[in-house]
């Protein structure tokens, strides 16, 4: 137990933490300004998958890493696209058609990765490249600080930013505040005529780019090569991230790096012959746990 | 007007198979090098053999049981994703059951059967009870749901049930009285179909002809009026997903003693997503789902065929299908028709009258 806790209090563990938490991240963000437009994309988890392929593919072909990072957020965006072709134009219900979504993504990367490299699981036959990471130079220096925030990949500072940019853009902008009032009182945004669907459709875009830049993290950055179904979840943990959260962008900040926390422990409890199968159930019986606590909190104030 | 909607619906779920099957063929012209062939084996490469034959209805079989399972979670107005979990813990379920207590004849295949189903009874209840008590959203509850019972399965697998003689990760044999007898030779249909026609039979009689089914469509169409109407709420939504998880963990049982001599499987093997296309083909009506899932099974049989005689890779399949499930939902594909026919009605209901 002493061991577990100095491993926690470590700088290597909040390192890991960090690293772990960047795809939970951006999923976050990518679920967290759709849902507040009032059309949660449960999409993110194949919208990742399919840009982390992409990634790769772009970086293979493009020769460099920036070329793969554009692929990367163009396909999320045109994946998000899709979800927002059929939920606004075709009316579909937005639950069924990112379950479709999902589903799709997880077929068309194997056929797309099998037609180019002849395999059906892994893309080292490409010759991809991974996203660099960057020593912040005063910060370095700094004995523990820097041991845990300097280091790491350029799209986990990226993540950062992406937040911060989320966080103003919704209070500050005036499409951010169109699309806080298309979730919260669409009826009157239309009375104001400004047209819901086409500020959800932004928001839904802008969605897709930034769970294309977690894709991108996965197959770049994280593993330096794409494997079928990497993304494994973490886009269906940011929606308990972001739910936890109540969609405000700090909190449900917060509650992804709980997730990321829970991930870097259940990896660290590994070493101690805790069997592997209950440590990697535990992140996600966690989020079940937390996410009725805080409805159920939520319930009770809204009872008051 | 009812008369009309089913018209709409059906109209709709023809137009989405023609316009995603002509996707298929598009997609196959642009990646095959023998398009006419690739094309002659996915259509007709199922009917090539009495054994291709039978694995349409044994392919069918597995996702025809979480169809029913998620049309009914569905019908309760509830995103349920726990038929994955309730699949996979109640094969497992059903495989510890079989392989630890020396059952005698017919309850080697009873016994492993309902403890499967109580396994994907509770599982399926618990994103449940938890949005009726604590108001926890039942689609994230159940997603995280599904991860859990997939690593505490493979827990219970490798500590509990493991064959540490086999090579692979896998539990011990089954016995012979523990498998489900085959009933067409030289094909691999077992008696699990039985066992699915008489779970269609009970969900049609249960949501169409019972009360509690009444008030499980109730809850469906209109929540609010289910509410006031005086409907205790969390007792048929509780009810509904019991039943939906018992139905999947029966799934998994069976599929275990009816296609395998072991528990093996180690990752999720999908059927409950299966399970939500076939309910959303179906359209949450149980009685729909197994022509939904032999037509789903006739589609991936043809995959397979076309991937070995054409080389086009047969997750093309999984691509079409979510194209399909996409504009099954699509209310807008016919709405000027749709539009058109309410008008025809009121008008001849005016001059009628």
């Amino acid at each position: 137990m002493e061991q577990i806790v100095s491993i926690i209090f470590s700088a290597d563990f909040i390192f890991s933490v960090i690293r772990l938490s960047t795809p939970i991240l951006f999923a976050t963000m990518a679920v967290l300004i759709s849902d507040r437009a009032g059309v949660t994309n449960i999409a993110v988890e194949g919208t990742m998958l399919f840009a982390a392929l992409m990634g790769v593919i772009g970086s293979a072909y493009g020769g460099n890493v920036w070329t793969g990072l554009l692929v990367a957020v163009l396909s999320g965006i045109l994946f998000s696209g899709i979800i927002a072709f059929f939920h606004l134009k075709l009316e579909t219900d937005i639950v069924l058609t990112g379950i479709a979504l999902n589903l799709m993504a997880s077929g068309l990367t194997i056929f797309i990765l099998y037609l180019l490299t002849g395999d059906k699981g892994v893309s080292t036959g490409l010759n991809s490249k991974t996203v660099p990471n960057i020593h912040i130079p005063v910060l370095r220096s700094i004995p523990v600080l820097g041991e845990m925030l300097s280091g790491h990949s350029v799209l986990t500072y990226l993540a950062f930013v992406v937040i911060a940019i989320i966080t103003v853009f919704l209070k500050k902008t005036r499409l951010g505040t169109y699309i806080r009032a298309a979730g919260e009182n669409a009826e009157a945004i239309d009375t104001a005529g400004i047209s819901v669907k086409v500020v959800r459709l932004k928001a839904l875009l802008i969605s897709g780019a930034i769970a294309g830049l977690g894709g991108a993290f996965m197959s770049m950055s994280y593993v330096s090569m794409f494997t079928k179904d990497m993304v494994a979840g973490r886009g269906f943990i940011a929606l308990a991230a972001e739910a936890m959260g109540h969609g405000n962008p700090i909190l449900s900040t917060l509650s992804a790096l709980f997730f990321g926390a829970a991930d870097a422990l259940s990896n660290n409890l590994q070493l101690f012959n805790f069997p592997s199968e209950l440590t990697r159930l535990m992140p996600y019986a966690l989020t079940i746990i937390a996410l009725t606590f805080y409805a159920a909190r939520a319930k009770k104030q809204l009872k008051k | 007007m009812k008369k009309n909607n089913l018209i709409f619906n059906m109209a709709t779920t023809a137009l989405a198979i023609v316009i995603s099957m002509m996707i298929a063929f598009a997609i196959i012209f642009l990646v095959s090098e023998d398009p006419a062939r690739a094309i002659e084996s996915f259509l007709l490469g199922p009917l090539q053999s009495k054994r291709l034959i039978g694995s349409i209805f044994t392919t069918a079989i597995p996702i025809a049981f979480t169809g029913i399972a998620v049309s009914i979670m569905f019908q309760a107005s509830m995103f349920n994703m726990g038929a994955e979990g309730s699949f996979f813990l109640g094969a497992l379920a059903a495989a510890g059951a079989a392989t630890s207590f020396n059952l005698p004849g017919i309850l080697g295949i009873i016994i492993p059967i309902l403890v499967g189903g109580l396994t994907g009874a509770i599982i399926c209840s618990i994103p449940a009870f938890l949005k009726i008590k604590w108001g926890a959203n039942e689609l994230v509850s159940s997603l995280m749901l599904n991860y859990v019972t997939f690593y505490l399965g493979l827990y219970i697998l490798n500590n509990f049930i493991r064959d540490k003689n086999f090579g692979a990760l896998a539990s011990h044999p089954l016995a012979q009285n523990n498998k489900l007898p085959r009933i067409v030779q030289g094909t691999s249909l077992h008696a699990g179909i039985y066992v699915v026609i008489l779970l269609i039979v009970l969900s049609y009689l249960l949501i169409f002809k019972t009360s509690i089914g009444m008030k499980i469509r109730m809850l469906g169409q209109n929540p609010e009026f289910a509410r006031y109407s005086g409907i205790k709420v969390g007792g048929v939504v509780i009810f509904s997903q019991l039943i939906g998880g018992m139905i999947a963990g029966i799934g998994g049982s069976v599929e275990i003693m009816g296609m395998y001599g072991r528990f093996q499987w180690t990752s999720l093997p999908g059927y409950g997503w299966d399970g939500i296309i076939l309910a959303i083909l179906a359209r949450n009506k149980p009685q729909f789902v197994p022509l939904a899932a032999l037509f789903l099974s006739y589609l991936r049989v043809g995959a397979s065929a076309m991937a070995s005689n054409a080389e086009v890779p047969k997750e093309l399949i999984t691509v079409i299908q979510s194209i399909m499930i996409m504009l099954v939902t699509a209310n807008a594909l016919l709405k000027s028709f749709k539009q058109k026919m309410v008008v025809k009605e009121a008008l001849t209901n005016g001059t009628n009258s």
